[in-house]
């Protein structure tokens, strides 16, 4: 029997890597930490990262030269200029130090071999003498939109590798976890977060959990996307949701939404960048390399939103491949050979076999671009600190932090998972020894009470409303088809109007089974809303932003806009309102100028300021914030010489 | 016609165990289920359909749905398996689904894998044990791809529970570490980061719960999804408990 009330020092929602790494710096500091997870934690969708996680450790030949300077040169052009470039400072700094911590971890990284190795390099086979002074160390493979090879890696299971290792530093530490709970909102009382009310999902009882630090840590927002995406199933959105209801946290740059060029089709099971940075070649249906034209210089390689785009271009244009299950183009790696294939993509083999019946060594994989990353989530300043709620704290997927801006480059969130969570884990750990714990119980039995009435009268209503699988069914639908790869106003304008009929019609949902215990339909029903409002404010969000930046694509906008666009969506959900409220901050102080990715479009609506009074404006909002130049040990390097933020 | 009658779709039956421990009312029982089976079909897409026109409150777990998450072991025709990767094609018209044995029930096909793995990784105390505490500012340390590969096979293992499932051992002995706790073992054995010395290990492994608790049936080896060398394994860990010193004189 389950206790109604648990208290701790810090409270971490969702048991992937930027939940259990921050968990981790919070337990080390002494700070007794709970997690809570929808399932064990080595199961969260963590694990099915593949091909890489970027940091500039340059150990590899065609790693020379790189720097921590590079890495985060790539990570904002990237970005499309998007991210907060201290936050992306910060993480290019930290990524190979997170790297390195995990090499402690025991992660088997694979390391370089010195002396004759053998890649594929743009369609050509080319032999490269690694050092031997380098043998040994941790090596590196090539990864979209990089100057450099910079994704370190263990086979295609690199996400597994690493969340078992971080897991096994949470079991080391005794840190408690609760798998098979689901948060079902946030205690707070406008103006500090208390914590969370919980419901088991092996029991179906509510609960409290009180803590002095909340830290949200679910993942992304996939889901939203029906059945056309590459996450797991377990991807909700359910944090960014629990936010936006509270009517106070923002959430930030939902409309940034990243399509994965290569998921099988028709699974959408994810198939890794590291194909493409191995060498392996995107063809239409005439085997044509069509990228090579395209990109003359990133070939495949280019940022996953410009290739998406040129995918989706391709089979608009009549080059896709007919099937029953719709178009769709050809990953070609069988000229890496099966040796390859079974050691270094050995998870990928293993997924065409098993999911595809195919030997990828002789045969051309089916793949189309699929919704794959949520780059918008809860906005939080570089701390993870959320906006508007002290003692709220979000970190990886879930957080908009924001180092990723309108594009994630591949294997930039592998390592933002333990970057953010080292950074924000001691300011989490931090916060909670300087706090004593307020167990509010009046404010916890109110909210477990009305928890518990929503959960009771979704049981006992009767009629003939949809099922909730229905409406879950008809809004991937809508996602898909209207707010996808390439938007405009008028589908987005649909979209919206579809996606405010269907949370009208959820109000109505009815379930079949109404059974004690876990009840798998009630949950579901009790997450849809979330999924629902999340789904309404990208929409929302990317019918206002009439530009095109990265992932976000309208053809009827079909430039990068600086002048005017060169802002964060912030989105808020008013109590009682129809749909959420949208306002837009600075995308933070520009160290890098905005200019040519150096793929895609060169093309773009220039600013008008300078980046010095960009980058004025920015510092005195943030000091009108309170935030202390002194304050912050990153980024002052940053600040505008003659700014007002000494 | 006759081409109608070729493309009509097999009728499928599933026979799938039932109960669930929080409704009183509830009694173990097998429910029966049809469903039209579509190409490429797989017991996801196949439950998945069944609970969302057939019976809503049926239990089962899938996260991934592509045999790396490990949450979908289940009994497919009384023989475990990984229900994401499973195709409805390579089955019989009449489809028998239970819960993994040795796994405490949750409801109807979910088992808590999540506890057992980590009391595992408690006892065996599955994390390396470190020489040095991590040196952010240390200068990175080498290891030969070789051993880093050997490391990462063994590293592959998905705690989905199969082995646990198919092991006579396990299912009769509830502490036995079976195939996928002694694996995690040898994954740490065989690191060098890990400085755990023979004397450590053989603490762990030398024992009826450990290595010589196996009575070598191994159906573990056969049911791996991941098709770990599980023969190895135990082959390496039964040396290393024997004979560590002895092999070292030797």
């Amino acid at each position: 029997m389950t206790s109604q009330l648990i208290t701790t020092d810090v409270l971490v929602i969702g048991g992937g890597l930027a939940g259990e790494r921050c968990a981790i710096e919070a337990a080390a500091a002494g700070q007794d930490t709970v997690i809570l997870s929808l399932v064990p934690p080595r199961r969260s969708h963590s694990c099915a990262a593949q091909g890489g996680m970027q940091a500039a450790l340059g150990n590899c030949v065609k790693a020379e030269g790189d720097s921590t300077d590079v890495h985060f040169k790539d990570t904002v052009r990237g970005s499309d200029w998007g991210a907060d470039q201290e936050v992306a400072r910060i993480f290019a700094e930290e990524a190979p130090i997170a790297v390195r911590e995990l090499a402690h971890y025991g992660v088997p990284w694979t390391r370089v071999r010195g002396g004759k190795n053998t890649y594929f390099i743009k369609g050509e086979s080319v032999e490269i003498d690694e050092l031997l002074e380098n043998d040994g160390l941790i090596t590196h493979r090539d990864f979209g939109g990089t100057a450099k090879w910079r994704a370190c890696y263990a086979a295609a299971g690199t996400g597994h590798a690493v969340l078992y290792a971080v897991d096994s530093q949470v079991v080391r530490l005794g840190i408690t976890v609760r798998d098979r709970v689901e948060a079902i909102s946030l205690v707070h009382d406008g103006r500090r977060c208390y914590g969370v009310v919980a419901r088991c999902l092996r029991t179906g009882k509510h609960f409290c959990v009180l803590a002095k630090a909340t830290v949200i840590a679910t993942g992304g927002y996939g889901r939203i996307y029906g059945r056309y995406t590459t996450n797991a199933t377990i991807n909700y959105g359910t944090g960014a949701a629990l936010a936006l209801d509270t009517g106070i946290v923002p959430l930030g740059n939902m409309e940034a939404v990243q399509f994965h060029p290569t998921a099988l089709s028709p699974s959408g099971i994810l198939i890794t960048e590291g194909c493409r940075g191995d060498g392996g070649y995107l063809l239409d249906k005439n085997l044509h390399r069509f990228m090579v034209n395209a990109e003359p210089e990133k070939q495949e390689l280019a940022s996953r939103d410009v290739v998406s785009r040129h995918m989706e271009q391709c089979i608009k244009d009549g080059r896709g491949v007919d099937s029953p299950n719709g178009s769709h183009l050809w990953l070609d790696i069988r000229h890496l050979g099966e040796k390859h294939l079974t050691t270094k993509l050995l998870e990928v083999f293993d997924i065409c076999r098993d999911f595809a019946g195919i030997n990828p060594a002789h045969e051309l994989i089916p793949v189309r671009p699929t919704q794959h990353y949520s780059m918008g989530g809860v906005r939080v300043n570089k701390d993870g600190e959320a906006y508007g709620l002290a003692g709220l704290y979000a970190v990886g997927e879930a957080a908009c932090w924001d180092m990723h801006g309108f594009n994630r480059l591949g294997g930039n969130s592998l390592a933002e998972t333990l970057v953010a969570g080292r950074v924000v884990g001691a300011r989490v750990a931090e916060y909670a020894s300087l706090t004593t714990l307020h167990a509010n119980t009046e404010l916890a039995f109110a909210a477990l009470a009305a928890a518990e009435a929503r959960a009771t009268a979704l049981l006992k209503r009767e009629g003939k409303g949809r099922s909730a699988y229905e409406i879950r069914d008809a809004l991937g639908e809508i996602m898909i088809d209207k707010v996808g790869i390439f938007r405009n106003g008028a589908d987005l304008k649909s979209a919206v109007d579809d996606i405010r009929a269907l949370i009208d019609e959820c109000s109505r949902v009815v379930l079949r089974h109404k059974g004690p215990g876990a009840n798998p339909e009630l949950a579901f029903a009790l997450r849809l809303p979330g999924m629902l409002r999340l789904a309404l404010t990208v929409a929302m969000g990317a019918l206002a932003r009439t530009e095109s930046r990265g992932a976000h694509f309208r053809t009827d906008f079909p430039l990068r806009n600086d002048r005017e666009w060169l802002s964060r969506t912030l989105a808020r959900w008013q109590p009682k309102a129809s749909a959420p409220s949208l306002s837009y901050e600075p995308v933070g102080l520009l160290d890098l100028p905005p200019g040519h990715r150096g793929y895609g479009s060169d093309e773009r609506i220039e600013m008008q300021e300078s980046i010095v009074q960009y980058n004025e404006a920015v510092s005195a909002g943030q000091v009108e914030a309170g935030r202390l130049a002194t304050f912050e040990p990153f980024g002052s390097r940053l600040r505008p010489s003659q700014g007002g933020a000494r | 016609m006759s081409d109608k009658e070729t493309t009509a779709p097999r009728r499928l039956r599933f026979e799938i165990f039932r109960f669930n421990p929080e409704d009183p009312e509830s009694e173990p029982r097998i429910d029966a289920f049809e469903i039209d089976e579509r190409p490429y079909m797989t017991l996801y897409m196949a439950l998945n359909e069944i609970r969302e026109t057939l019976d809503s409150g049926l239990q089962f777990d899938f996260a991934c749905r592509s045999a790396i998450c490990g949450s979908c072991g289940m009994m497919v025709n009384g023989r475990p398996a990984l229900g994401c990767r499973t195709l409805t094609g390579d089955l019989p018209d009449i489809i028998r689904l239970h819960p993994l044995p040795a796994f405490k029930l949750i409801g109807d096909l979910s088992v808590d894998t999540g506890t057992w793995f980590r009391e595992m990784a408690e006892r065996t105390e599955a994390w390396i044990h470190e020489q040095q505490p991590f040196d952010k500012s240390a200068p990175e340390e080498r290891m030969s791809d070789d051993i880093a590969q050997a490391i990462y096979e063994g590293d592959r293992c998905i705690e989905c529970g199969c082995c646990v499932a198919s092991c006579g051992v396990a299912n009769l002995k509830p502490d036995f570490l079976a195939a996928a706790g002694l694996n995690r073992v040898a994954r740490f054995m065989m690191d060098p980061r890990d400085k755990r010395d023979d004397a450590d290990w053989f603490e762990v492994v030398a024992s009826e719960q450990g290595v010589f608790g196996c009575v070598g049936m191994m159906a573990c080896a056969d049911v791996c999804p991941k098709d770990l060398p599980l023969l190895e394994v135990y082959a390496y860990l039964r040396r290393r408990a024997l004979g560590s010193k002895f092999l070292r004189d030797s």
